[in-house]
């Protein structure tokens, strides 16, 4: 227990000072300097309002939550799906990996309002952004990792007669796995933004307002503690997210050299 | 110790007439190459490095075409039990799967070959039991130490029954102790099985203790400049090393290989 409790010192003290020290600075700084509550809010303001609205903080990061989650998901499957597809012959590759490219330049702020007109306004539709905004760094990792199969072991599975559905099952996609970890953690973050994003941009149409449509409300009303509040909680999510893929990452690699952990 | 294998079962033999390698880009790996190697035998293939043994090898497997000439392996007359599989091939490094418990390594290749759970995990037991590791079976690869990790990789050609064992500088990256255990284990199996085996390597002593036979090439591109039989007694143990005709035959080796260093 005591080992335990030095560990979790070692790994969370360091930030939670900086977190503390950090706070109460800012909160001094606003209070001396009476920085108007439209510009900046106090520390202390934004941790009432978190108390106090609690019930429709909650309901508008529930809201997010399952956008984030659901475009996260597709990420992964999706992304997963077309690295194999890529990685199966390098003609595949070469006619196709540019366009997935794509992902990555859209522009999102110009998309998801045609998004919200060909999916209906609401969940499809940010969470369609959150995946839009997602997807590549999955793609982009995986396919790195499964084109750096080592050779040897390509040689061998070659020997043995292995199909190239049996090397792709028992040796080039579990290779990949700590290559897939990065992308997907990458990803994790990203689906948050993207649908805090694509809800600052269309969410309101749709029955649930997420923590992207309290942002727009609460800043134009000049109510910069719920802004805070509401970005605390995105952050908060997009942690939670991360964490959830470094626990199951560690995991499914806890018997990998240390190296292929990080 | 497995039971022995009937000696028409065991072993491939090897036939190379004219074979040359040229990559693209025009390195010549292999000049023009002529080398019989019988079924049964014990071969170690010394030379400088880039000369083209491990490209050798690579054309012997069959995982490399030569440009010219052929390149033929005849398997034993009678075809052994099910499963067995011609070839196996031991890198430098062991190149396991880390995802893969020891046993599940092992049973790789078998597994590939449609083998069923049952069969592959008594057998590839079997092939670990015969390189020491029969108490290893549930670790991972990262909890060995390299000779340990070497050694799985050596069941892991052995669990098909290969007739014919390539190894390619298997030992070279392992400690001077851990190697000669490794060596008279290597040569403990082939006394019992009696695959024809092909090893490269750098170290002379390592080609004189395993080996019946030593093959030394030049520079690239790698001809033979020496082939001669090493005049040792079959039974080889830890102690011969120390022995004045360990000594000379290692003697004789090393000064072929001083000439394949030297040949322009
Ligand atoms: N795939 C390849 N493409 C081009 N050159 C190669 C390739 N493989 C090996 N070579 C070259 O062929 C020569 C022999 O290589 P190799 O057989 O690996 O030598 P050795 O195993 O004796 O050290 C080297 O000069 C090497 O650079
Ligand atoms: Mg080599």
């Amino acid at each position: 227990m005591k080992a335990f409790l030095q560990r979790w010192g070692t790994a969370y003290g360091p930030p939670l000072v900086v977190l503390i020290v950090g706070t109460l600075l800012l909160e001094a700084y606003v209070r001396w300097t009476h920085v108007p509550i439209y510009l900046a809010p106090r520390p202390s303001d934004v941790i009432l309002t978190l108390h106090r609205e609690r019930a429709y903080l909650l309901a508008a990061s529930w809201s997010t939550a399952k956008a984030a989650l659901v475009g996260f998901g597709l990420s992964a499957g999706v992304g997963v799906a077309i690295a194999l597809a890529l990685a199966s012959s390098a003609w595949v590759r070469r006619a196709f990996y540019p366009y997935t490219v794509f992902f990555q330049t859209v522009p999102i702020i110009a998309i998801a309002p045609m998004l919200s007109i060909w999916l209906a306004p609401g969940l499809k539709a940010v969470a369609a952004c959150a995946f839009i905004v997602s997807v590549f760094p999955v793609i982009a990792n995986t396919l790195a990792g499964l084109i750096a199969t080592d050779p040897a072991l390509v040689d061998l599975f070659r020997l043995y007669g292995a199909s190239r559905t049996a090397a792709m099952l028992k040796l080039r996609f579990p290779a990949a796995l700590p290559n897939v970890f990065i992308g997907l953690r990458v990803a994790a973050g990203l689906a948050v933004i993207g649908t805090v994003v694509a809800e600052f941009l269309v969410g309101e149409l749709g029955e649930e307002q997420g923590l992207g449509v309290v942002i727009v409300g609460a800043s134009h009303n000049g109510h910069s503690d719920r802004v805070f509040a509401a970005v605390l909680l995105a952050s908060a999510l997009g942690l939670t997210m991360f964490g959830a893929v470094n626990l199951v990452a560690r995991r499914v690699l806890r018997n990998w050299h240390a190296s292929a952990r990080t | 110790m497995p039971d022995p294998v009937p000696a028409a079962l065991a072993g491939s033999s090897v036939t190379l007439r004219g074979v040359r390698k040229e990559f693209p880009g025009g390195v010549v790996a292999i000049d023009p190459m002529d080398l019989d190697v019988a079924a049964g035998e014990f071969l170690a293939i010394l030379g400088p490095s880039g000369c083209g043994k491990s490209t050798l090898l690579r054309m012997i497997s069959g995982l490399e075409r030569p440009t010219a000439g052929t390149v033929e392996v005849h398997r034993p007359s009678t075809t052994g039990h099910a499963g067995r599989f011609d070839i196996a091939y031991v890198f430098q490094d062991a190149h396991l799967l880390p995802w893969r418990t020891v046993l599940s390594n092992a049973a790789m290749p078998l597994e590939l070959r449609g083998i069923g759970r049952a069969e592959r995990q008594a057998r590839a037991a079997d092939a670990l039991a015969n390189v020491g590791l029969g108490d290893a079976l549930a670790r991972y690869p990262n909890q060995l130490s390299g000779g340990m990790r070497m050694r799985v990789s050596l069941a892991r050609a052995m669990v098909t029954d290969p007739t014919l064992l390539l190894l390619d500088e298997p030992f070279a990256a392992l400690d001077e102790i851990t190697r000669q255990r490794l060596d008279e284990q290597l040569r403990e199996l082939w006394q019992a099985r009696r695959m024809t085996v092909i090893f490269v390597t750098h170290s002379t002593t390592e080609a004189v203790f395993l080996a019946d036979r030593a093959v030394v090439m030049s520079k690239r591109p790698g001809r033979i400049i020496s082939d001669r039989a090493v005049a040792l007694a079959p039974a080889r143990v830890g102690a011969l090393r120390g022995t004045a005709d360990f000594v000379h035959e290692t003697r004789i080796v090393y000064e072929a290989l001083e000439r394949g260093e030297a040949s322009a």
